[in-house]
């Protein structure tokens, strides 16, 4: 049963970097193309693969519009997504094919209640055939036991807490071999200390397997810990107002929060996260 | 459809210790109330309404007792019970798939659904003269009405319980590369299992009370030829005790049925438990 991690984690026997999105001039109206509500607004940022890339916005600002977008889950209005150089979605074809190469960790989860841990980790390859159902498992069981997730397989979802939930559906993520991950504010409905566990479980499942990371998020303090780049959006419509590249080396761990370059950063950002903030609390306020 | 789930949920919770014996407290108050009520007039010298009417538990015990040693009464509770499993059955077996069919394509949703809410209000008793004339024997309009009755329960429930399915269980599969038929397979049937049980827990009940009212007004015919009460099902039997005037055969029929109709849920509840495991409490 010695499988090294290189093979228990797809992707990091790999030297070439992959993963790389790039959206360009993204737009996303939502009902009537004249008179709808503009979203997302001639948007064009880039994810380096291989990196780490937290976007910061306020609630409903069109952030989770643009990883529906690259998830291939809902249409742009304009513009273009490029994976690796390839389109993903452009004119022409503005909604791209969901695909095992971008998984979505999801706000709230979204592991099968009805299947065990282990048959919800095993999901996607089965489905794919890229693996024999025997092969799945034995993998499934060695990506669980690295990401301390021994013990659980054979329970069901429901039985654990919300916390090991979302590091069961990183694993069965990683299972598809994807190229890039899209988190959508996974640990939003978590304490502050199980997500304080719970990003450092992620840099290490990162640093592991070096697999492209999306993050979304309103956590400006999350933000900066776990990203390479950090890229705060303005309010709906969504459009990058700052690009900030965190110059903290990697490997990080929580001691890095006391830093005065953390602190540097937080208080460079934090005016800026805040003015978008007022306004979309104006916004909402005159919507009511 | 909440209240439905809401009580067959905490139906489903197994009752432990204290509130096992506060329930056998209350079972016994009430028995006590009825014996002393329905005796009112000569223990306590006075008539307690309603309840003076009816035969005491201990006459209704006896009688039952009496009832279980008849082959005919028997007789009557297995025709009950074929009728209930063939309405019941035929109700599963075509509620799921339209159901299903009609969580997943919007075109016959919209082509099915109106028909099937301006018949769903129609009460099953509603349908039994109109049943009886155009189904050619009596058994099968019987069965019909018993159909009806779990039919609609278990459509509404299915089509519920698929339309309710979080929509990013369908973008995971999809991102991981299902087909239509898996995610048919393996999203919407397990998806769409606790609805199912929900609904066929509920229906199941339902076709015990429209079996015996179909029972009591047209099983009666047929009942005649057949000799007796043990011709026409439990609802001919209290209905021929309430003709002949035995009121503690009424009374025990009554239970009869009670009994029936909840070791038929319990029986689906087990069944419904083993089905869809992730609910158990942990």
């Amino acid at each position: 049963m010695a499988v090294d991690q290189g093979e228990a984690f797809p992707g990091t026997s790999r030297t070439l970097r992959r993963g790389h999105i790039r959206i360009e001039d993204a737009v996303k109206i939502y009902g009537p193309q004249n008179g709808g509500i503009l979203a997302v607004d001639h948007c064009t940022f880039d994810v380096p693969a291989g990196e780490i890339t937290v976007v910061v916005g306020p609630s409903g600002c069109g952030k989770t519009t643009l990883l529906n977008a690259i998830a291939g889950f809902h249409s742009l209005s304009a513009g273009a997504i490029y994976l690796d150089e390839e389109v993903l979605c452009g004119p022409g074809r503005l909604k791209a094919e969901p695909g095992p190469d971008r998984i979505v960790v999801f706000q709230n989860g979204a592991l099968f209640p009805w299947k065990t841990n282990i048959d919800n980790v095993t999901f996607g390859p089965i489905m794919q055939g890229t693996m024999t159902p025997a092969h799945a498992y034995e993998k499934a069981r060695h990506m669980m036991a690295d990401a301390g997730l021994r013990g659980i397989e054979n329970n069901y979802p429901g039985e654990i807490s919300s916390g090991v939930r979302r590091r069961v559906e990183i694993v069965r993520a990683l299972m598809n071999d994807p190229k890039i991950l899209l988190l959508d504010e996974p640990y939003r409905a978590l304490d502050s200390l199980t997500k304080s566990v719970m990003h450092e479980a992620l840099l290490d499942i990162f640093y592991r397997t070096r697999v492209t990371v999306f993050f979304i998020t309103h956590d400006l303090e999350e933000a900066i810990f776990l990203g390479h780049r950090v890229i705060i959006m303005t309010t709906r419509p969504c459009r990058p107002k700052k690009v900030l590249d965190i110059d903290i080396p990697h490997p990080r761990d929580y001691s890095v929060l006391t830093t005065k370059r953390f602190r540097e950063l937080m208080d460079e950002t934090a005016m800026a996260v805040h003015e978008e903030a007022i306004k979309a609390f104006e916004a909402g306020e005159m919507e009511r | 459809m909440v209240w439905i789930k809401a009580t067959a949920l905490s139906a489903a919770t197994f009752i432990t210790g204290e509130e096992f014996w506060r329930g056998c407290v209350a079972v016994v108050c009430f028995l006590l109330f009825w014996q002393i009520g329905s005796r009112s007039v000569d223990w306590l010298g006075f008539a307690v309404p309603a309840v003076s009417q009816i035969p005491p538990p201990t006459a209704v015990l006896h009688q039952l007792y009496v009832l279980i040693q008849e082959p005919s009464f028997w007789y009557s509770g297995y025709l009950s019970s074929v009728r209930v499993f063939e309405g019941f059955a035929a109700a599963m077996v075509i509620g799921i798939p339209l159901g299903l069919a009609m969580a997943v394509s919007r075109i016959f949703y919209g082509i099915a659904f109106p028909v099937f809410e301006v018949l769903r209000p129609i009460p099953p008793l509603a349908w039994v003269p109109a049943s009886i004339i155009f189904w050619p024997t009596q058994e099968l309009s019987i069965a019909f009405v018993t159909f009806l009755g779990a039919f609609f329960t278990i459509v509404i429930n299915v089509i519920g319980g698929a339309q309710a399915i979080d929509i990013r269980y369908f973008q995971a599969a999809r991102s991981m590369g299902s087909s239509n038929w898996d995610i048919f397979r393996r999203i919407i049937l397990p998806g769409t299992l606790p609805s199912i049980v929900v609904g066929a827990t509920v229906g199941v009940g339902i076709t015990w009370a429209v079996v015996v009212a179909a029972e009591m007004i047209s099983g009666g015919g047929s009942a005649g030829s057949m000799g007796g009460a043990a011709g026409g099902g439990l609802g001919f039997f209290i209905w021929n005790s309430y003709v002949g005037g035995s009121y503690t055969q009424i009374v025990a029929g009554m239970i009869t049925i009670g009994i029936a109709g909840y070791i038929s849920s319990a029986l689906l509840r087990k069944v419904g438990d083993w089905l869809t495991p992730w609910l158990a409490e942990p």
